[in-house]
């Protein structure tokens, strides 16, 4: 009943999918945000797990990095949607669509 | 044993928290359960023994990333229910796992062929807060300020779209513009 890397790699795998499948399905913008969360985070797991059974501090540093991009993405993105939604009262994507000829 | 317990335990919860977020047709209830996955995920850091990288995780996604949605879902109409694409189920969940499958081995195809090599390897004696700054601080110090940056950025990105009237600039505009500007607030005042 060991834990291994190959554990946290099929349960990064999992996450991955889950997050792919809401990315996928979803229409409206917030939630669709809060999919590529679920992305960003199940990375952030193959990376810290990676660091700990290799003993490298690399994947660790790299989850930071991760980590302050998710963060400062939000900001902007919240931003655009705010004034989106200030605009045309809905955040669907289907309503993005004008420039469609 | 005790490690076994603890990852298949938040294992099962944070996939069914992930799974809740991206099925519920509730905003808010997405909202909440994508906050109980992200410390959920925190677990995992803290028995990995990556100590820092799991307060960091609870303070920024938990603290800052949920507490920024939550104040922006208060400008959305969020009591409605979210529709959905009408897609082909399959072939949605056919085309995640192969999609997560091939990502996953890509990350990991360098391990399988044992070429890695420790570039930084953990120290003995240290905690990992203080070999995390000596990392940081050091080889990574030039993506560390650039992220710095990159932050205030996204931060004065944030308040000029989201305050009021943010885009307009008095100094760049003529003494008409302004003069406009304020007998329109003046109109509304008096309306």
């Amino acid at each position: 009943m060991e834990i291994g890397l190959n554990h946290y790699l099929v349960l990064s795998t999992i996450l991955f999918g889950i997050g792919l499948v809401g990315v996928m399905k979803r229409k409206n913008l917030l939630l669709l945000f809060f999919a590529t969360e679920i992305l960003l985070n199940s990375v952030n797991i193959a990376f810290a797990a990676i660091s700990h059974y290799y003993g490298d501090l690399t994947g660790q540093m790299f989850a930071f990095f991760v980590i302050a991009i998710a963060a400062s993405e939000v900001a902007v993105g919240l931003g655009l949607l705010i004034v989106w939604f200030k605009r045309h009262g809905q955040i669907d994507l289907d309503s993005m669509s004008s420039m469609r000829g | 044993m005790f490690e076994a317990v603890a990852f298949y335990l938040f294992a099962f919860l944070t996939i069914a928290m992930f799974y809740i977020v991206v099925t519920t047709k509730q905003a808010l209830y997405a909202l909440t359960a994508l906050a109980a996955g992200m410390i959920f995920i925190s677990a995992f850091f803290f028995i990995l023994g990556a100590d820092f990288l799991g307060a960091i995780q609870i303070i920024v996604y938990t603290g800052a990333v949920m507490a920024l949605y939550a104040f922006g879902m208060m400008f959305f109409d969020t009591t409605r229910d979210v529709k959905e694409k009408a897609g082909n189920k399959y072939i949605i969940v056919g085309l995640s796992t192969l999609a997560a499958v091939l990502v996953v081995l890509i990350v990991s195809a360098p391990m399988i062929s044992e070429n890695v090599v420790a570039l930084y390897p953990v120290m003995d004696g240290v905690g990992n807060v203080q070999s995390v700054g000596l990392v940081l601080f050091t080889k990574y110090l030039i993506p560390f300020e650039v992220a710095a940056v990159m932050l205030l950025v996204a931060m004065i990105a944030g308040i000029v779209l989201a305050g009021k009237k943010m885009d307009l600039s008095l100094t760049l505009m003529s003494g008409e513009e302004i003069e406009e500007i304020n007998l329109e607030k003046n109109k509304k005042v008096l309306s």
